[in-house]
């Protein structure tokens, strides 16, 4: 028989997301040493010289600090990692493997999926990590705050997740995290994740609202602080859809020129 | 069987700008299944925009592009054409192997990872860090993830840029083993030497247009002319359109030079017909001919010097 027609009546691949992508990606991240830093390391060593010394102190409504503190600085770590995870697509650019995969049937909405995938399990290595390293250091929490204050920290990465994609595919980059490292730890300030926005000041406090982190460290806080606002929710929801408007954008100027 | 009358590439009117650049203009080319081109023309002659055209990696301004009867995009989720492009293209930070596992991933049916790392001769360097291969090995690597979808068309850009002698052998020798197989291949290339040792068909490009298309020996033949030079009073001019057929004619300030394959005939009818006179005849150094062929503006010395020896 001959090769051509082989060749010839080939169906097309799907080009979807797969597993072997998957497992790579995740692989990639957790072997990638600046990201296990920002993502990991830092968060825990904030927690460590922040955290502890105010552990015990009371909240009014009977919560500790060391708990208030320990969510605040897992949706920071949660969003750094996701960050850190989407901006790669800058590396992978300036690499010509977003070119090299254009040679491949991957489609490009599947490409971003396996992106996001990997964010959000980094971002949940981030989560398990640093809620290890308080319930290690005596930060105590009931198992459902535990789980709510977790879940909203890894969910609400998505929105990094979708920040680090937008951002990678705008810049040409090789070190785009040394932009967004301390973009994320402004951005964290702001959002009131390394003080509470109640002693930020009244100016402070309102442009806090309107930041991206705010909405998620709220959410996260709030089995403890026992408050509810769905300006919260509606923050994250608008920042997401920002944030991914953005990278769709700037995704579709990427293709179109290379 | 009817297959076989579906050529592998078939382009047709392709232009493209680049701002006021014209890189690509009016060309056709159609490769049939099996053929070996080699995409021969000096840098800035348009090849590797035509090879991005050719992979719908750019649109064109005008024209089309088929592969397989395909659209570029269509063949390439069927596997059909795989290319070895010139540089990146590769993660740093992962082996030889998962890059090669991970390209296969994206197929839904692919050849064995280990298989095609053999082809290409890269097994044995298999768990080595793509960063901390050689240039000769990564364009193998390149070279091992475009076996994998085992396409019937292969595109490679240049692949030996940057490589030393050995080198280059040694990839050319796994290129040619797996044509061998009847895989369609079209390759762009500067080096002469490279399209007349491991190309059925020479396509010249120069300035974004075909001049000669042909097997390596019909386009040394083209370039192994002669060129005659005669004293032609202007008045004469009108009688060369009777000149027996010639690569060019050039007409400066009462000077004629015509390249030819058949000097002979030339100066026969130069003299039997028009006044012609002082006429000179010298072989044509073949690599001037081959500039003359395919050069332009964009050729430097070091370009001419790259030919030197590989037309000898």
């Amino acid at each position: 028989m001959s090769t051509t027609a082989i060749i010839q009546d080939r169906a097309p691949s799907r080009g979807g997301v797969n597993r072997t992508f998957l497992w790579i990606e995740i692989k990639r991240m957790l072997r990638n040493r600046r990201t296990i830093i920002f993502t990991l390391f830092m968060p825990a060593v904030f927690f460590f010289i922040f955290g502890l010394s105010n552990k015990d102190h009371h909240l009014p409504n009977g919560h500790t600090y060391g708990q208030y503190i320990l969510i605040s600085l897992t949706v920071y770590a949660a969003m750094t990692a996701a960050t850190g995870a989407g901006s790669q697509v800058a590396v992978e650019r300036a690499q010509g493997w977003s070119r090299q995969l254009r040679l491949t049937p991957l489609m490009p909405g599947a490409y971003i999926a396996v992106k996001a995938l990997a964010a959000l399990t980094l971002s949940l290595v981030a989560v398990i990590a640093q809620f290890t390293i308080g319930a290690m250091a005596g930060v105590t929490m009931d198992v459902q705050t535990w789980l709510t204050a977790g879940l909203v920290a890894w969910l609400g990465s998505l929105v990094f997740a979708a920040l680090g994609l937008f951002v990678g595919y705008l810049m040409p980059s090789q070190n785009v995290m040394q932009i967004l490292g301390p973009a994320l730890a402004i951005l964290a300030m702001l959002g009131g994740l390394f003080m509470p926005i109640e002693v930020m000041g009244d100016t402070f406090g309102q442009i806090a609202k309107f930041t991206p982190a705010y909405g998620i460290g709220q959410l996260a806080r709030s089995p403890i602080t026992g408050e509810f606002d769905w300006a919260w929710i509606v923050n994250v929801v608008l920042w997401l859809a920002v944030f991914v408007a953005g990278a769709a954008m700037a995704f579709r100027r990427d293709t179109k020129r290379v | 069987m009817t297959t076989m009358s579906v050529p592998a590439v078939h382009a047709a009117g392709l232009h493209k700008s680049f701002g006021k650049v014209h890189a690509v203009r009016g060309l056709d080319l159609t490769v049939r299944p099996g053929e070996v081109v080699a995409f021969l023309g000096p840098n800035g002659a348009g090849k590797t925009t035509t090879i991005d055209m050719i992979l719908g990696l750019s649109a064109p301004d005008q024209g089309s592009v088929s592969i397989f009867g395909h659209s570029p995009r269509g063949a390439i989720a069927r596997g059909q054409v795989a290319a070895v492009m010139q540089t990146g293209g590769l993660l740093r930070d992962i082996s030889v192997r998962e890059t090669v596992q991970l390209t296969a991933a994206m197929f839904d049916s692919a050849r064995p990872v280990d298989e095609v790392l053999a082809r290409a001769g890269i097994l044995e360097i298999a768990d080595r860090q793509v960063e901390k291969c050689s240039g000769g090995q990564q364009q193998r690597l390149r070279f091992a993830m475009a076996l994998v979808s085992d396409p019937g068309l292969l595109i490679l850009d240049e692949p030996t840029t940057g490589m030393d002698v050995a080198g280059r052998r040694d990839f050319w020798s796994a290129i040619r083993a797996d044509a061998l197989r009847g895989r369609t291949v079209i390759f762009a290339t500067h080096y002469l030497e490279e399209a007349d040792a491991y190309a059925d068909r020479i396509v010249l490009v120069r300035q974004g247009r075909i001049v000669a298309d042909g097997t390596a020996a019909q386009i040394k033949n083209l370039a192994a002319g002669r060129t005659v030079k005669a004293s032609l009073p202007p008045s004469d001019r009108a009688l060369l359109g009777g000149m027996p057929p010639a690569e060019s004619v050039e007409y400066d300030a009462g000077r004629l030079t015509v390249r030819t394959g058949d000097s002979d005939a030339v100066v026969r009818f130069l003299l039997n017909t028009t006044g012609a006179h002082d006429i000179e005849v010298a072989a044509n150094n073949l690599e001037e001919a081959f500039v003359a062929l395919t050069g332009d503006e964009a050729l430097t010395d070091t370009t001419t010097n790259t030919f030197e020896g590989d037309l000898v």
